[in-house]
């Protein structure tokens, strides 16, 4: 009997509660919604398809430098990686955002750190790790650890050690492209393994052996510049990486010249500049804090400085960068800002 | 010259030439005023009338025997309605008084007692101001007696009045100074003799030139100090205020008198010369009504108790299309109302009415960690991480993040290219945060 009075009650709070909009129905509906209620023309499709219109440069001196099989491969690794990306989010029941401009900046720049001659198989393997394990497996977009183009690349360097090492001379040195073209070996390994020295301005426009997108310095530099002319990178990332490997590279040349490169040598050799300006400054796996920024870089720098000269392997910007993503939730956790009016 | 200013913050589009230009007007003497018995922070008042009560305009309806709580007045003549819970534009309902308006209106500025500072000791002062019902008018809504008696250990040696206005669409502060330089600064000094404060500073973004003109002619070698900041979102904001105008900080968890500075709207001291002039109740106040979903933006001097529909009404009403929300405040800091049935209250500073494109979405993206939040942050947390502390309810991590030193200004959500409401979670957070330390 009490529970039906308390039924009874219970459905009278019920109807009144229903009578109160009729009683109101002049009353036109209203957007509810909590402050604040102007936000920002901005969104993640704009900056992903800046990053790839800033990715243009790089591209092109890939074709100039190597001619159309470097289109090719870049083709092959964007929709390697559009595809994963739909067929995993499909997996996991998740909303399929392939087009919002991320999966394709993966694919180009694993596509760029390619050698021209590399094959299309194995460049579509590459991009489906990157995504898939790379990026998807961790959560998707905003919450992989590592930068998923590096990451492919790294799973390439084990799964084909002499494909991905295997160098040809750029077209403009009269040489024929493709798989077949002559074999020539990086700046980094002939300084390495020969102990000779390549011209920097060669390496400043791009006209010497190596990846298909890391050759020409000034073409990435281009890129770089309009991102940060959008206000998509912080200054300090890239320029703080390079600092950071001519400063300890330029240590090592003082000590010995004749062993040792010249710290421009550094920043214009290998995957520097296009890690320097697209990598490093992946906003998903760079520090947010400004300190945590400077010890990423500066680490980063050292990194990939010692791997170049005492490594066994003639690039270390890979593996720098890949190292510091690893530590980029401790850099933040340790570094946090001091708050307005703390400690006073 | 290098504007003074604080750290970090965000330059949104300011839409501030739909009223900037226009004179303020009076408001049509509304009908019906209803009039909640809590606009402050503090106290809630209790009636000192009953149903079927005649007031006249100005006579005080509600006080409460706290020190925190802030009186309020009729600002109408005519007969009380009755008193009930409705709603109140600051979100739930609030204890109210109906009153029916007589149509008749009282002149305050002629025959009034026309008091000389000089006269006046700071208790006095102090006492008048609390009697008229003065609260902070920028639209937190503090009572200002309170702030204008720090405990006796805490020296006050510099008074800032906000003149910086930063929300986007709102002028009613930039028109006050415009139109009544002399007012606002006699409201000033009174509020600076009832400090005991002798060095003065108002502060004013840059983009009000006329405003700081105007200032600086009536403060001409005065004690007072005009100084035009930069424009930038929340210069308005107590602590960045005094960052930018004394350069100090004020430490987490203290009050702006602990750095021995007390702060004061533009719209409070003209309060304050009515009150202590003419002894006029806080009554009335200047409304900025501005929005794409307005059709004829006005500044408006409208009666506490006029409710948000008959405002409208008087600038042609709102889009009667599509999606619309309506705004106690600017668009930064604001509070969606879900009915225009509430009225104009003392912290009142504007009604914003955004429509169509203007309303944000209500999706959001996954964070891309580009650390845009942190770059705005105002007070140095980082918003992208409280955000989830506090959507996930952890509320230990959220309180050692800092949650609590939050301002609640919004640049975070403002800044987000992924469209998260991370000032929506934090709040939720310090809210929970606060409940657990209250039990």
């Amino acid at each position: 009997m009490e529970r039906n009075d308390l039924k009874s009650m219970e459905d009278k709070t019920i109807d009144k509660l229903q009578e109160k909009p009729a009683q109101e129905k002049q009353i036109e509906r209203l957007v509810v919604s909590s402050s604040p209620h102007f936000l920002r023309d901005e969104n993640i499709h704009k900056i992903m398809h800046t990053v790839v219109l800033a990715l243009l440069p790089a591209m092109a001196a890939s074709v100039y430098f190597f001619g159309l099989r470097a289109a090719g491969l870049i083709l092959v690794s964007v929709v390697s990686c559009l595809l994963t990306e739909y067929a995993v989010q499909k997996l996991r029941e998740k909303p399929v955002t392939m087009w919002d401009g991320s999966a394709i900046i993966t694919g180009i720049l694993l596509a760029l750190t390619l050698p021209p001659g590399f094959p299309y198989y194995a460049a579509a393997l590459g991009s489906a790790f990157a995504i898939g394990i790379g990026k998807q497996l961790f959560g998707g977009l905003g919450y992989n650890i590592f930068n998923p183009a590096l990451l492919g690349r790294a799973f390439l360097m084990a799964t084909y050690p002499v494909l991905t090492t295997t160098w040809s001379e750029p077209l403009t040195k009269g040489v024929k492209a493709g798989v077949d073209a002559v074999s020539a070996a990086t700046p980094l390994a002939l300084m390495k393994f020969e102990g000779k020295m390549t011209s920097h301005l060669d390496m400043l426009f791009g006209n010497v052996a190596g990846s298909m997108g890391e050759t020409s310095a000034i073409a990435i530099l281009i890129g770089g510049l309009y991102l940060r002319y959008r206000g998509y990178i912080n200054w300090k990332l890239p320029l703080g990486y390079l600092g950071s490997m001519a400063v300890f590279g330029g240590i090592f040349w003082l000590i010995n010249p004749t062993k040792y490169p010249d710290p421009l040598f550094h920043i214009l050799a290998g995957g520097a500049m296009l890690g320097a300006w697209f990598m490093v400054t992946d906003m998903v796996t760079s520090p947010v804090t400004p300190l945590g920024q400077w010890l990423f870089v500066i680490c980063g720098g050292l990194l990939a400085v010692i791997i170049r000269l005492f490594g066994g392997l003639p690039e270390g910007v890979m593996y720098s960068i890949l190292l510091m993503n690893a530590f980029v939730p401790l850099l933040d956790k340790h570094t946090r800002p001091k708050f307005f009016g703390e400690e006073m | 010259m290098s504007l003074k200013t604080f750290d970090h913050g965000i330059h949104p589009s300011y839409n501030k030439e739909l009223t900037n230009h226009k004179k303020i007007e009076k408001a049509n003497l509304p009908k019906k005023v209803v009039i909640p018995l809590q606009q402050h922070i503090g106290a809630p008042c209790k009636p000192l009338v009953k149903k079927g009560d005649a007031v006249a305009e100005g006579q005080k309806i509600g006080e409460a025997s706290a020190f925190v709580t802030s009186p309020v007045h009729s600002s109408i003549s005519g007969k009380v309605k009755d008193i009930e819970k409705l709603p109140y534009p600051g979100g739930g309902k609030v204890l109210s008084v109906i009153i029916e308006g007589d149509g008749t209106a009282k002149e305050w500025g002629n025959g009034g007692i026309g008091l000389d500072l000089e006269s006046l000791t700071s208790e006095t002062l102090r006492n008048i101001i609390k009697e008229m019902g003065i609260v902070g008018m920028g639209g937190a809504a503090f009572p200002t007696h309170v702030k204008l008696s720090p405990p006796k250990e805490k020296k006050i040696d510099a008074f800032i009045l906000n003149g910086c206005e930063c929300e986007p669409y709102l002028t009613s502060d930039h028109r006050i100074m415009v139109e009544e330089p002399e007012n606002v600064v006699w409201g000033m000094k009174a509020l600076m003799k009832a400090a005991g404060v002798e060095n003065g500073f108002i502060g004013i973004e840059e983009n009000k030139s006329d405003a700081i003109e105007a200032l600086e002619k009536v403060t001409r070698g005065s004690n007072i100090k005009v100084m035009s900041l930069e424009t930038k979102y929340p210069q308005g904001a107590e602590k960045m205020l005094i960052k930018a105008v004394v350069g100090r900080k004020v430490p987490v968890g203290k009050l702006p008198m602990d750095v021995g500075v007390v702060v004061n709207n533009v719209g409070t001291a003209v309060a304050v010369y009515g009150a202590v002039k003419y002894s006029k109740p806080l009554i009335e106040r200047v409304v900025t009504i501005s929005g794409n979903g307005v059709k004829e933006p006005k500044n408006l001097l409208v009666r506490i108790g006029t409710s948000f529909e008959d405002v409208l009404n008087q600038c042609g009403g709102i889009t009667k299309h599509g999606e619309r929300e309506v705004l106690n405040g600017g668009p930064m800091m604001g509070i969606a109302q879900t009915t225009l049935d509430v009225p104009v209250i003392k912290g009142t500073s504007g009604i914003t009415v955004l429509a169509g494109k203007e309303i944000k979405p209500s999706t959001y993206q996954p964070c891309i960690r580009c650390g845009s939040c942190v770059e705005v942050c105002p007070v140095n947390l980082m918003p992208y991480k409280l955000g989830d502390l506090g959507r996930l309810y952890r509320l230990d991590e959220l309180k050692a993040w800092g949650g609590l030193v939050c301002i609640e200004c919004g640049c975070c959500s403002y800044t987000c290219p992924s469209k998260r409401p991370l000032l929506h979670w934090i709040r939720v957070g310090k809210i929970k945060v606060r409940e657990k330390e209250k039990v």
